[in-house]
């Protein structure tokens, strides 16, 4: 879209003041381009067009956008299962993210990997993985490979408060802090894992940050739901991996606002618990602080409605897109093309 | 040709392989400083230094998660996991992460990576570190599978693995380390997916893979001294891909097949050998198709109870004798 037209100086902006106009306006766009396509996800499934299960990020966007602005476009994601956002904030084409929801021939995939399998490698989006902990190594792995070729790519890995309590997380974590390697860690510290509070599980309050010194790290906690604060966080890790400072871990303190996925209406949260953290919606946050800082309503209305017609857009080709051919099943197992497994 | 161990033609594989190609990086417990438990890789650190050689925690899901990342944004890595039996603390990031990636994102991540682990029987080191699990392996979709029996083949064919566009699970046979055999000099690259025709004979065609290999050739040679019983034995070398043309031709000859399996009974590759040969060439058999496996037990630990569980030259010797007479 033409951020250009949108582009103002912030006239109210403090003079210590680092972040800017432009980023300040690339922060809310990002965040409502995923809010309004997790919803939109949303409404499909009631609508019976996407199948299986979901995972929506509504209410932790400004982790996803706050990276996918910070991060340069070399870097790498890894995500989770709940990856839409994060897939979207590196530019994947919204319409191949429905699509692949919708199970189309237009999806990222073609159809073969489904709500929590996200990929665009062509954008550093590096896959969604739906084993918990998995792609803590895998990044670490990426990221390894960046140190040894001397690049300055960092790899970021995304992932919820329920993965610091599987061994992967202690694993990925320790080889990293020991080969120093560029990646990011993020845990989105929703509260809950899955269905289960998370401090009714695990020894420490801080899932993430209490146990950063157990590897050498910085304790770092941040206001998951503040765009601005979350990138500021995420710039000065990014340039510390880039600087050869090794990883950082990141605690992102936020709340889901659906349940743990299509299955689950979130029941188990006690009552005024949501409404509390709807107050602290970041996009109400964010788009209160624009125009706090003098953005006029007219740009920030634009930036919500060129981020409907993005999705709505999206949609239409998504609903129009075919199935996948049949003749899929039987490619890509190997990197010939095919699946033979004999001669 | 140079006369070489087992053990050495691991290393000689590898070296070959990173001097050729600098983005081959060598991770694993121990396979540094120490050369390796099995000193499989003695003297890798000297050559490539510290950061193509690494030795890392034990931390097997770290190892090829490592491994997988490095292998999607531009790196050969080749990871050593010590023994077959860990597999199972780290098969998520093999079976679900590794295996499936390129399916999933229809093609988007390509994993040219290769994990060697040491497997199988024959050292006393009881059930968690004896298994011989290469049809754990095989089940998964989107693995090649290979298990040299012989040092010519370990360098060949781990070289074929590395240069590999795919996945490659590289299954050492332990109790073969220590075995000699001649080895090409110079750069030596084997091809996947081919088995070997080790011994050819007109009555039986025994299929073999590893260390069973070996006690099949000798089972044959008995058989042919002893009773007149005249054996093929074909080295399967490659699970995935399966070599079945050259299987199906050599029992089509002979009309008989007898599968030889280090793996408990259960769901052994050779159940997969018999199923496709009783499908395409049943008219071609003269007799039942017989098994011959590790009974569907954990491996115990002493001497004697180990010998009596894995297939030995004399049992092979007398079961495919019982099932000819």
């Amino acid at each position: 879209m033409a951020t250009s037209t949108l582009k103002q100086p912030a006239k109210s902006s403090s003079p210590a003041d680092d972040i800017g106009p432009d980023t300040r306006l690339d922060l809310y766009r990002l965040q409502m381009e995923i809010r309004y396509c997790e919803k939109r996800a949303y409404d499909l499934f009631l609508q019976n067009l996407i199948k299986g299960t979901s995972h929506l990020s509504l209410g932790q966007e400004a982790i996803a956008a706050a990276f996918g602005v910070a991060m340069k476009p070399t870097d790498w994601t890894f995500c989770t299962y709940r990856g839409h956002a994060h897939t979207l904030a590196r530019g994947a084409s919204m319409t191949g993210v429905l699509g692949e929801l919708m199970g189309r021939e237009c999806g990222l995939l073609g159809g073969k990997g489904g709500s929590m399998h996200l990929t665009d490698v062509s954008k550093g989006a590096m896959g969604s993985y739906a084993i918990i902990g998995a792609h803590l190594p895998v990044a670490a792995g990426a990221a390894w490979s960046a140190q040894y070729r001397g690049t300055d790519q960092v790899a970021v890995c995304f992932f919820g408060d329920g993965t610091t309590n599987i061994g992967a997380f202690h694993e990925a974590l320790n080889m990293a802090a020991v080969w120093k390697l560029p990646v990011v860690y993020v845990c989105e510290n929703n509260l809950y894992m899955e269905y289960t509070p998370i401090d009714q599980v695990t020894a420490v309050k801080h899932p993430a940050a209490d146990r950063a010194s157990a590897y050498g790290l910085e304790r770092i906690i941040v206001d998951g739901n503040d765009a601005d604060a979350t990138y500021r966080v995420a710039m000065t890790a990014l340039d510390k991996a880039r600087a050869g400072g090794g990883p950082s871990l990141i605690e992102a303190m936020t709340y889901r606002h659906s349940g743990h996925s299509r299955a689950d209406p979130g029941k188990y949260r006690p009552a005024g618990e949501l409404e509390k953290w709807l107050e602290r919606d970041p996009i109400k946050m964010y788009r209160e602080r624009l125009l706090g800082l003098g953005f006029n309503e007219a740009t920030v209305k634009d930036i919500e409605d060129t981020a409907m017609a993005q999705v709505n857009e999206a949609t239409e080709a998504a609903k129009v897109s075919p199935p996948p051919s049949l003749d899929m099943i039987d490619k890509d197992v190997w990197a010939d093309g095919g699946t033979a497994w004999r001669n | 040709m140079a006369e070489l161990t087992y053990r050495d033609a691991v290393a000689a594989g590898i070296a070959q392989e990173m001097a050729r190609d600098e983005n081959v990086v060598f991770l694993g417990e121990d396979v540094a400083a120490a050369g390796g438990v099995f000193k499989a890789t003695v003297g890798l650190l000297e050559k490539f230094g510290p950061k193509r050689v690494r030795d890392c925690p034990i931390s097997e899901q770290a190892i090829l998660g490592a491994a997988m990342g490095a292998a999607m944004t531009g790196l050969k890595p080749i990871a050593e996991i010590m023994f077959s039996d860990f597999l199972a603390v780290c098969w998520d990031i093999v079976a679900n992460e590794i295996a499936k990636s390129r399916y999933m994102t229809n093609g988007q991540i390509s994993l040219p990576l290769v994990i060697r682990t040491a497997n199988g029987a024959g050292s006393r080191f009881g059930a968690q570190h004896s298994q011989a699990v290469e049809n754990w392996a095989m089940a998964i979709p989107g693995i090649k599978v290979v298990a040299p029996a012989f040092p010519a083949d370990v360098k060949g064919l781990l070289a074929a693995a590395v240069r590999d566009p795919d996945p490659v699970l590289f299954f050492e046979q332990k109790s073969l380390y220590s075995m000699k055999g001649e080895v090409p000099d110079g750069e030596y690259v084997d091809e996947l997916g081919k088995a070997k025709v080790i011994r050819r004979g007109k009555d039986v065609t025994i299929v073999a893979l590893a260390s069973m290999v070996h006690k099949s050739f000798d089972a044959a040679n008995i058989l042919e001294r002893e009773y007149g019983i005249s054996c093929t034995v074909v080295d399967v070398r490659s699970l995935v891909p399966l070599d079945t043309q050259t299987i199906l031709s050599e029992v089509v000859k002979t009309g008989r097949l007898v599968t030889v399996e280090e793996n408990p009974r259960l769901c052994g590759w050779g159940a997969e050998i018999a199923s496709i040969v009783a499908d395409e060439c049943f008219w071609s058999l003269d007799g039942p198709i017989h098994r011959i496996t590790t009974p569907h037990i954990p491996l115990p630990s002493a001497d004697h109870l180990e010998d009596a569980t894995i297939p030995s030259v004399e049992r092979i010797v007398r079961e495919i004798k019982d099932k000819i007479d």
